[in-house]
């Protein structure tokens, strides 16, 4: 259409007359769709970055923890206190089928100490099937044995990023004795990197076997009855068709065992990595669109720019507007104009926007050893679309504000 | 060659035009009728303030009349609408103003350009016809000018070639000359006396100078919103310039 063609042609003319002032407006435009695009790939690679990480622990997993998560601030009342032993694994291991591993540990920090190096990092203490449940395996050396289990041995294995922070490029670290928290311990494994790098945590760990962890190292982590506690109950399941049916046979033992009254909420929570992995999606989801809704705000604030600088154009442009109404121009072409202008500022500041935002996701990307940022094509659409909005909306008060003036009035204006 | 004829092209009947300041009324026009044919050059005087440029405005749809009844070409252009009107601004009405307005930082030819892109002209016959109507009024080597750079005489002659070039039945200006040194005014109305003794084109334009006055065929008073006089004077009309020669007129629809 001509008189399409023709409007962005005078809107252009329009625009380049004034260009610092008609810079400075796409400025705010450019900053909200930047960080509109930058956030919400920051947000999608956080989301990417958690489901593999879920997904590189293990192959259908299930978790058993202390307390029941769902009711807790939310006035649980607990029959018993809320705490998991090793009485809770070995009736888990005996009673439920389908079961093909399971590893209980208890999980602490610990300072790490080989020469003159200390290193604060996360310890477990578990059981020798923790290794094939969590795809752990070692590079070097071997992984904890039964018998260190039995005999409550001092060994230990080492991620990979903790064995290279703690000992010298020389030295070899099977062998060595390091100090956890004081007390001495021999290494006895280093283990393979693991893929996904899970909040960068996972291959900074140390393991011990769970009793010299519980007698040795956390001797006051007991129940009222003098138990030892533990943590945490890994429980790997022989097919994903079974996940259901083992979280219902756990649920029933352990009911059974804590004495649970029918009415009674659960004191422990069964969890399976597909639950954790949906959980972490609605959280980093909220958060995503949490983002974007402030970098919205930014592009609002952007689009009140454009409103101010089209009312002040309008206004200074009122003998324009009169000249060209006195030749001949109705209505819909004075609010064509102005609406395109209004459109142009918000698109080309898009535009730009859009090339900052992608190379803000693309610092991120590169400062961030774990997150890969994703830039969908859905972002910039989004982007797109709402800067376009932006622009109509915005341009749209002013514009038709420009199309009602009465022409001899515009004529007279000084 | 004379190209009047009978035909009634603005008929005015019993205007009014009341303009409200707040609460003050100010009666600009309290009841003008006329009637103006096809072809006529006519000039309106009167007292600054006597509504000479409401009359205008209302003839030039512009602006509409508070009471009474304009006839434009038969058409009772008080019940037009807004697209209407602007359709007729654009196609049957030159309009020319005391100050030129022109759009500034635009050249001449953009300027005169302006019209056909609102008639929806394409990019190359509205160049064509842009340069054509600028070469009418003597600037065929100004076409590139920006309003700042051309003197008040040749801004105005853009603002004509802007009025003509649509092609329309009837210019008006409003003291198209009031800006104006004497000699450029002169050729301003040299211009408009050629386009109606060639072009057939209806001219009316206000004047205070009576010497611009009498260049034309017919002289309209006002006084205080109302006609005070109405007064031909074909024989005394002052022609600027010598009517041409039949035979050496320009070929028959060149504007030159
Ligand atoms: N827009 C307006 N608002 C109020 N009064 C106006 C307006 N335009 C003109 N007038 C008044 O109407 C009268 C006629 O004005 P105008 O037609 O401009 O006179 P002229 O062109 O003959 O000098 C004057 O008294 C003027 O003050
Ligand atoms: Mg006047």
């Amino acid at each position: 259409m001509m008189y399409l063609l023709e409007s962005l042609r005078i809107a252009l003319r329009g625009l380049s007359a004034n260009k610092l002032r008609s810079a400075l407006t796409m400025l705010g435009i450019i900053i909200g769709v930047a960080a509109v695009i930058t956030l919400l790939s920051v947000g999608q690679g956080v989301q990417t970055l958690v489901t593999s990480s879920l997904e590189s622990i293990g192959t259908n997993l299930l978790f058993v923890f202390p307390g029941n998560i769902q009711s807790m601030g939310a006035g649980a009342r607990f029959t018993t206190a809320a705490y998991l032993t090793l009485r809770d694994a070995d009736a888990i291991r005996n009673e439920v089928a389908n079961i093909t591993a399971i590893a209980p540990s208890l999980q602490g920090t610990a300072d790490v100490e080989y020469g003159k190096t200390t290193i604060r990092t996360t310890l477990i203490g578990t059981t020798p099937e923790y290794g094939p449940v969590r795809n752990y395996q070692p590079a070097d050396g071997t992984f904890l044995t039964p018998e260190h289990q039995a005999t409550g041995a001092r060994v230990a294995v080492l991620g990979w990023r903790l064995a290279s922070k703690l000992f010298p490029p020389d030295v070899y670290p099977i062998g060595q004795t390091i100090k956890i928290n004081r007390i001495p311990f021999r290494v006895i494994g280093v283990l393979k990197e693991k893929g996904g790098g899970s909040f960068g945590s996972q291959d900074d760990v140390v393991m011990v076997p769970l009793s010299v962890a519980q007698q040795r190292l956390y001797p006051n982590r007991r129940s009222p009855a003098g138990e030892p506690l533990i943590s945490v109950i890994d429980v790997q399941v022989d097919s994903q068709k079974h996940m259901d049916s083992v979280a219902a046979g756990i649920t029933d033992v352990l009911r059974q065992l804590h004495r649970l009254k029918p009415e009674d909420d659960n004191d422990f929570t069964v969890i399976s990595q597909a639950d954790l992995i949906s959980i972490f999606g609605q959280i980093t989801g909220v958060l995503t669109i949490f983002l974007g809704a402030i970098a919205g705000i930014s592009l609002l604030v952007g689009g009140i720019g454009i409103m101010n600088i089209m009312l002040v154009s309008v206004t200074e442009r009122t003998r324009e507007i009169g000249i060209r109404k006195a030749v001949g121009a109705k209505r819909r072409d004075i609010l064509l104009q102005f609406l395109i202008e209004a459109l142009v500022l918000s698109l080309i500041g898009g535009a730009f926007g859009i090339m900052l935002g992608i190379a803000g996701a693309l610092v991120v990307d590169r400062l961030s050893a774990d997150l890969t940022t994703v830039i969908t094509p859905q972002a910039i659409l989004l982007a797109t679309g709402f800067s376009a909005a932006v622009g109509l909306f915005f341009g749209i008060y002013p514009a038709s504000r420009a199309a009602r003036l009465n022409p001899i009035e515009a004529l007279r204006y000084e | 060659m004379d190209a009047r004829d009978d035909h009634v092209l603005i008929d005015v009947r019993n205007v009014v035009k009341i303009y409200r300041m707040g609460e003050v009324e100010v009666p600009a026009l309290r009841g003008v009728s006329l009637q103006i044919r096809r072809g006529e050059l006519l000039s309106i005087m009167g007292p600054s303030g006597s509504g000479k440029s409401t009359l205008m405005n209302i003839l030039g749809c512009l602006d509409q009349p508070t009471a009474g009844e304009y006839y434009l070409d038969g058409v009772n252009v008080g019940e037009l609408d807004d697209n209407a009107l602007a359709v007729i601004r654009n196609r049957r009405i030159g309009f020319v103003f005391q100050n030129f307005n022109l759009l500034p930082r635009t050249t001449a030819l953009q300027n005169v350009e302006l019209p056909l892109i609102y008639a929806g002209v394409g990019l190359r016959e509205r160049r064509e016809r842009a340069i054509a109507a600028l070469e009418a009024v003597g600037l065929g080597d100004r076409i590139h000018h920006r309003p700042t750079e051309l003197s008040g005489g040749q801004q105005q002659r853009v603002a004509i070639a802007r009025a003509l070039v649509t092609h329309p039945s009837i210019i008006l200006a409003d003291e198209p000359t009031g800006n104006l040194d004497s000699k450029s005014g002169k050729e301003i109305v040299a211009i408009f006396q050629r386009l109606n003794r060639q072009e057939g084109i209806t001219v009316v334009f206000v004047t205070h100078d009576p010497e611009v006055a009498a260049c034309t065929r017919r002289i309209i008073r006002l006084r205080d919103g109302l006609v005070e006089s109405d007064e031909p004077r074909e024989a005394d009309c002052v022609y600027l310039e010598p009517e041409p020669a039949p035979a050496e007129a320009g070929t028959p629809g060149s504007l030159t």
